[in-house]
């Protein structure tokens, strides 16, 4: 148990020459999460990555890594760490100060020395005032670590406005000095007549309902978090029963969206329930972000400030975040597809970045290669019909995309040999592909595991598609083979001696004949495993469980090569990139992690997200990733500098499939809610909005050429859905107008083309083979 | 609605009684009331978040159920120790006691004895996880293999006949009509001429594949044929297989034609068969009979109420048949009865019509009786109740009467019973306390005191289970003295325990043993009842011979069954040393147990009609007495 290696190891682990910033202030809201020392400690273990941290040094040490060429394992980031800028200074305090305070002296001692500071910082004034200054910087419990990352990260960038930027919110009450989670709860110590509350609220109720009918939709907005800052409050100043009356009396009036949150709100009756209580950290830590036009939110404040409704107006203030634009009010509907987020929509800003979604050029290779892939079909004799196709590829792959990173943005491993000859096979294939489209389904052919016991958790195709992999429950990962090809192991070292490593067909030589067999097991997790992805080379898995790690298990052997440990609570979901060589995990400890498989350690963070993140997808041209999460939004992380440059809300519910178009354009996803949405990332909206579903989707996956969309779910079904019409509407729409509002026209039934049913067997994966056949994926669950 | 929910949530805790209850568990005497309320929030607090933590473990897992292991991770998350010895995959058997003013839930765990699991022999190793392919889907036409569900879903089934111009829902039907009817059905090639003025619905083909065409000609011939265990294997089949709604047409028509042409040969055992179909395609979870009820109705119906049945009615046990008719009229009323439809009342009206009918015949009288009696205790009240003093003198006339003929006395017999048996148990319910056999006689004439008595045994009934209503003891019916083909007909759509409709061992055919001619009359020396027992734990045939004879109690035996279902036989053998004046041969009924689901819907419809009785009543005659105590003791379960 996690318990035990702590106790001993804490002390010896602090010689990573790194202490990661971001980490630590996670680890700080962690544990205050979990209220216990031992936990901190714990958690302490794990900080020995050396990720994004703090300013300068995290420039310098990314920028090492990802240079690096992804063969050689340089160590990353052995500089020492520059003492930063005064806002990392304090951060580092603060970290201190939370060691000092829990008895942690010689870390907190090694933990200076590291980080250069002088003795004296260490000293009690010092914290004091270290702290203070923390206080009026952030919310103490250094919990938002993701707002403080995005902070440095972005200050690294060089000013350009932080998406995440809102979620740090600054100039809280002075005062606080003690970086602890009291210091969040202590917001709420405002006191004010409990008995009042209601009459405030139904008073502020009574104006909504009474404005005119266009701001009306939109001061509504404000009711959720006002109602759920309230609540809190009285539960905080010990009002028990005025607090429940107030919840049974407004709880109804919210959206039905919000039912779940609500759930949680409701058994959460005593101020010692809301110390432990992540999702009230999530209200408190960031603030609840509202699009409010500027006419209905001087319609707001006017009434607020004519009522001297100081309690509400003080709440506006200081836990709402509201986003002003001028132009017309948005409708109900309008405000209805985009919010459901645990922290309200998106601000406008947060999705300006500029994202290069275009695709990578295709490696000059294909020339020679072809030129032997036009021998073979002269052999075969049909020379006919290959030379126009070639050219028209040829000179596609050379206009430069005026959207797509620059080649070397991200440093990608050299393609093998065997790459090569991969490709060549995938051209191949794609010049026999079908064409899809409304009036030609593809068809699907379905996997089923049999006997699985409902214990099937995660699937995944190669994408020649001859290999299938499945998690299950009992820890185990099972490889397949689906083609005539079985899997075979290579020989044991002492075979190996024997034969002619000069033999052209070395390769077939080495492996071991005796144990072919159709399907492989893999042991070695310890929990379920959630999610597993194969290398697009085929020689590796990826798989991450319960158990916190992440393992890369080799094909040739079929033995675990590394298990990456970092996320110290379950992992759920990972995936390589479409290049090898990096892949990224995601897991409970709402963080999500860029690894590369030589190091052992994560080369990014990626943190921000209110809640779990659920699962993890990389942009085709491997400089972004997207993650989805518990907290109902999708955000996009620029794998370069760590930022997050979108933020899509909308979700209903946790998000448990994502996909990205083959042209990188737009983003599919899919939640518990049962809806698939459509988004554009270019311009950061909403497109679309996919009905059908009646249940949890957990597979999403684009045709080859992206004229159709499959969505799999646990209500047994596999959906069809034409997607090239559903982003062809959308050009003829003028969403350019800046307002970042969407008219979102229910067409899912027109957009639907196909219902296909299984035997009670939920849709776990999808896939489209190269020649845009579907597979689907998933247990039998009689 | 969301509202009520939501309050509801709001004010969900533990109530302070489990706390106290717990603490003393943990040697904690006297604790508080304060302390129990405080302790009590606190508990429904935690208990909430990990309930909500293991929801994601099992969204994570892609499974709908909650495990017992998404508590333990959930667990793990907050530094938990798991609960250990509670991994089960499908239900934690938790057990309900009360007593003391005190209910308790608890985890009962017995004490195994090693040696016994070390010496039993191991059991069948799980199967391994397996990867199978098969195509969901062709160019977007699914094919209709067994791995697919069948093209129609029994929703989409009760949508198309009770509303046949509801407009079908694209993506959930239409795909399915177009493509999967195929290809004589004109598909509608654009969105704009399906909006035209008229909505034509699709003509829908009846055409079977060469594979259904052979399975129908199998199951139909296995039905009817001679062979009891490919019958079992058949009807299994059809209340099983989800993919036989295009072969519903035929298979209702094949059963109504059969009752048509076999009532008129009374081939009693092929009206059974086909009685065991009908049973068998209601009991089809994935079939929704509703438009074939045209067919089936009147099929059953003359299984109830044909004044004959079997070629030799003083011998014969047609009645089994009528009861077991009478059930699956019952059920279909249930099942199917709507207000535009009104198959009950209409049911109710024919059978109430004959019933008042002087002339109706014995059989038919029995027939409308036990139709009527099915349809639940309210039919009895108000249309059996007043009938039974006329129906009463209509018997004693045959019974104290001249002697007639055989036949009228058997039927005045089994009609006397089977109104003692039903009426008994609503009397019971609706008559105040004191049973004064005088007072029966007043009100219900002939069968006063019979009924007297009656009414009384089933009170001592009553408050005998409600005595054992807290127990969880496993009663298991006992076939003792019943009588009757199975009775599997009452239980709705079968339960979900039925394992299946009929297994009976080959060598015991519903019919004469003798192979080849299941037509052919049942000799009168032996006869083989089937007849339904609760679906027991126990994997033992039972055996148990009843002699009627004034002293006779039921011997039981039990051999060991070859299968692994319960089947219970039950020999009835009317000792001649009793028959006084029976004109009849010597006769051994054999019953033949079908485990059927026995519900405990109505206990009163496992009272079985016919039952042979030790004691004898009146006049000598043997097949008398019903309602035997064990009848009315169904096991909750």
């Amino acid at each position: 148990m996690r318990l035990n290696q702590s106790g001993d190891s804490t002390s010896s682990n602090w010689r990573f020459p790194f202490f990661n910033l971001a980490h630590a202030r996670f680890i700080l809201k962690m544990a205050a999460v979990q209220g216990s020392i031992v936990d901190a400690k714990d958690e302490a273990d794990i900080k020995t990555e050396p990720a994004a941290d703090g300013f300068g040094n995290n420039h310098a040490n990314d920028a090492g890594v990802l240079s690096a060429s992804p063969g050689s394992s340089a160590a990353a980031g052995n500089n020492k760490p520059a003492a930063g800028a005064p806002e990392d200074q304090q951060t580092l305090l603060a970290v201190l100060q939370f060691l000092r305070k829990n008895k942690l002296s010689e870390s907190a001692e090694i933990l200076r020395r590291e980080a250069g500071l002088p003795e004296e910082v260490l000293d009690p004034k010092g914290a004091d005032s270290a702290g203070s200054g923390l206080g009026s910087g952030a919310d103490i419990d250094g919990g938002d670590a993701s707002a403080l990352l995005s902070r440095v990260t972005v200050t690294a960038a060089g000013g350009a406005k932080a998406p995440t930027k809102g979620t740090v919110h600054s100039k809280s009450s002075a005062g606080e000095d003690q970086p602890d989670v009291n210091v969040v709860l202590s917001a709420y110590s405002q006191q004010g007549d409990p008995a009042l509350y209601e009459v405030y609220y139904s008073g502020l109720k009574k104006f909504i309902e009474s404005v005119l009918d266009c701001h009306r939709a939109e001061l509504s907005q404000v009711f959720y978090p006002l109602f759920v800052h309230m609540y809190l409050e009285l539960v905080y100043n010990n009002h028990e029963a005025e607090a429940k009356a107030f919840f049974e009396k407004f709880s109804g009036d919210q959206e039905c969206y919000y039912e779940e949150d609500l759930r949680i709100l409701s058994s959460l009756t005593k101020k010692e329930h809301m110390r432990g209580n992540e999702t009230l950290l999530d209200f408190r830590t960031s603030k609840f972000v509202l699009r409010i036009s500027r006419d209905s939110y001087q319609l707001l404040k006017r009434h607020l400030q004519e009522r001297q409704n100081n309690q509400i107006w003080n709440i506006i203030q200081e836990h709402l975040y509201i986003d002003i634009f001028d132009g017309m009010p948005r409708s109900k509907s309008q405000i209805d597809a985009m919010s459901g987020s645990l922290a309200g929509e998106a601000k406008r800003e947060a999705n300006k970045a500029k994202v290069y979604y275009g695709l990578l050029k295709e490696p000059e290779i294909e020339l020679p290669l072809d030129d032997e892939d036009e021998e073979a079909e002269n052999e075969e004799g049909k020379p006919k019909k290959k030379k126009p196709k070639k050219d028209s590829t040829g000179s596609k792959s050379k206009k430069q995309d005026p959207n797509a990173p620059s080649q070397t943005r991200i440093p990608l491993p050299e393609l093998k040999d065997s790459d090569k000859l991969d490709k060549i096979m995938y051209m191949k294939e794609s010049t026999k592909r079908i064409r899809l489209g409304p009036d030609n389904l593809p068809s699907i052919c379905f996997y089923t595991f049999l006997n699985a016991y409902q214990g099937l958790t995660a699937v995944d195709v190669t994408d020649d598609s001859s290999l299938i992999a499945g998690g299950f429950a009992d820890s185990t990962v099972r490889v397949w083979s689906v083609t005539p090809k079985k899997l075979r192991k290579v020989k044991t070292a002492t075979d190996l001696n024997l034969i002619d490593k000069e033999s052209d067909d070395v390769l077939e030589r080495i492996m071991d004949d005796k144990t072919a067999s159709e399907s492989k097991c893999l042991y070695g997790h310890s929990g379920p495993v959630y999610g597993i992805s194969f290398s697009p080379d085929r020689n590796y898995l990826l798989s991450c469980s319960e158990d916190g790690t992440v393992r890369l298990w080799s094909l040739l052997t079929f033995t675990c090569l590394v298990g990456y440990k970092g996320h110290n609570y379950p992992v759920w979901d990972t995936q390589f990139s479409p290049y090898g060589h990096y892949f990224i995990s995601g897991g409970h400890d709402r963080v999500a992690r860029l690894w590369a498989t030589d190091h052992h350690q994560p080369l990014r963070i990626f943190a921000g997200h209110l809640a779990d993140v659920t699962c993890t997808r990389f942009h085709p041209n491997a400089n972004y990733m997207a993650t989805g999460s518990s907290d109902r939004t999708i955000r996009l992380w620029d794998v370069l500098t760590g930022n997050c440059v979108r933020i899509f809300t909308g979700h209903k519910g946790p998000i448990h499939a994502l996909a990205f178009s083959p042209n990188g354009k737009f983003l599919a996803s899919g939640a518990t809610d049962g809806r698939v949405l459509l988004w554009d990332i270019g311009h950061g909206l909403m497109i679309g909005e996919l009905k059908g579903h009646t249940e949890c989707i957990y597979s999403l996956r684009f045709s080859r050429d992206g004229e159709i969309l499959g969505s799999g779910s646990m209500d047994n079904t596999v959906r069809l859905w034409d997607a090239m019409k559903a982003f062809d509407d959308l050009e003829t729409d003028d969403f350019t107008a800046a307002t970042g509002h969407i008219h979102l026209q229910d067409n899912s039934q027109e957009l639907l083309l196909g219902t296909y049913m299984t035997k009670s067997t939920p849709v776990v994966h999808l896939h489209f083979t190269r020649r845009n056949l579907l597979l689907a994926a998933g247990a039998y669950n009689p | 609605m969301a509202e009520e929910r939501r309050q509801k949530q709001c004010s969900v805790s533990l109530p302070t009684e489990s706390m106290k209850a717990m603490a003393e568990s943990m040697g904690v005497g006297q604790l508080q009331e304060e302390s129990c309320a405080a302790l009590s929030e606190e508990v429904s607090y935690r208990i909430k978040e990990i309930a909500q933590d293991a929801l994601k473990f099992m969204h994570h897992g892609k499974r709908r159920k909650l495990t017992t292991s998404d508590i333990d991770n959930a667990l793990k998350l907050k530094n938990v120790e798991p609960l250990y010895g509670f991994q089960s995959q499908e239900f934690i058997p938790f057990r309900f006691a009360s007593g003391g003013g005190r209910e308790l839930h608890f985890y009962e765990e017995k004490e195994v004895d090693l040696s016994d699991i070390i010496n039993t022999p191991l059991p069948r190793v799980p199967l391994d996880v397996s990867l199978k392919a098969h195509w969901l889907s062709i160019e977007g036409v699914q094919p209709s293999i067994p791995e697919n569900p069948p093209p129609a879903s029994k929703e989409q089934q009760k949508t198309e006949s009770t509303e046949p111009l509801k407009v079908v829902k694209p993506g959930q039907e239409e795909k399915g009509a177009i493509q999967g009817k195929g290809q004589n059905t004109p598909a509608p090639d654009n969105k704009g001429k399906e909006k035209g003025l008229i909505r034509l619905k699709p003509r829908s083909t009846h055409e079977l594949s060469v594979e259904q065409q052979l399975y129908y000609k199998e199951i139909t011939e296995a039905c009817v044929g001679s062979c009891e265990a490919k019958r079992a294997e058949a009807l299994q089949s059809i209340a099983t297989d989800p993919g036989l709604y295009q072969m519903l047409p035929r298979f209702s028509t094949f059963i109504s034609e059969g009752v048509r042409v076999n009532v008129v040969q009374n081939n009693l055992a092929l009206l059974i068969y086909l009685m065991r179909m009908v049973k068998a395609l209601m009991d089809n979870p994935t079939l929704y009979l509703e438009k074939y009820l045209h067919e089936l109705i009147p099929a059953v119906v003359t299984c109830i109420v044909s004044k004959q049945l079997c070629l030799r009615p003083d011998v014969d046990n047609h009645w089994a048949l009528r009861d077991f008719a009478a059930r699956l009229m019952a059920q279909s009323c249930k099942t199917f009865s709507t207000t535009t439809n009104n198959i009950q009342s209409r049911i109710t009206k024919t059978l109430t019509k004959s019933l008042l009918d002087d002339k109706t015949q014995w059989t038919t009288r029995y027939g409308s009786i036990a139709g009527l009696a099915e349809l639940g205790a309210d039919v009895i009240k108000t249309l059996i109740l007043p009938r039974l003093a006329v129906e009463g003198a209509r018997i004693k006339a045959v019974m104290d009467g001249p002697v007639v003929s055989n036949i009228d006395r058997i039927g005045a017999e089994h009609v006397q019973s089977l109104l003692l048996k039903h009426c008994a148990s609503v009397i019971a319910k609706i008559r105040p306390q004191p049973d004064n056999v005088e007072q029966y006689r007043t009100d219900f004439g002939y069968l006063g005191p019979m009924l007297c008595s009656h009414v009384m045994k089933a009170r001592t009934q009553a408050a005998l289970q409600a005595q054992q209503v807290n127990r969880t003891t496993l009663t298991i019916t006992q076939p003792r003295s019943t009588l009757s083909v199975s009775q599997s007909g009452l239980s709705g759509s079968g339960g979900p325990r039925t394992p299946s409709i009929i297994k009976v061992p080959s060598s015991l055919t519903l019919m004469s043993p003798r192979p080849g001619t299941p037509s052919q009359p049942s000799p009168p020396a032996t006869k083989y009842i089937v007849m339904g027992t609760s679906a027991g734990a126990a994997s033992t045939q039972q055996v148990i011979t009843i002699s009627s004879s004034q002293s006779a109690s039921p011997v039981t035996s039990t051999v060991p069954s070859a299968t692994s279902t319960l089947q219970p036989l039950v020999k009835l053998e009317p000792g001649s040393g009793s028959g006084l004046a029976a004109p009849r041969p010597m006769q051994k009924y054999i019953v033949v147990s079908l485990p059927s689901s026995a519900s405990s819907l109505e206990t009163k419809s496992s009272v079985l009609p016919s039952s042979i009785s030790s004691t004898q009543v009146d006049g000598g005659i043997k097949l008398e007495r019903s309602d035997s105590p064990a009848a009315s003791t169904q096991s909750p379960h």
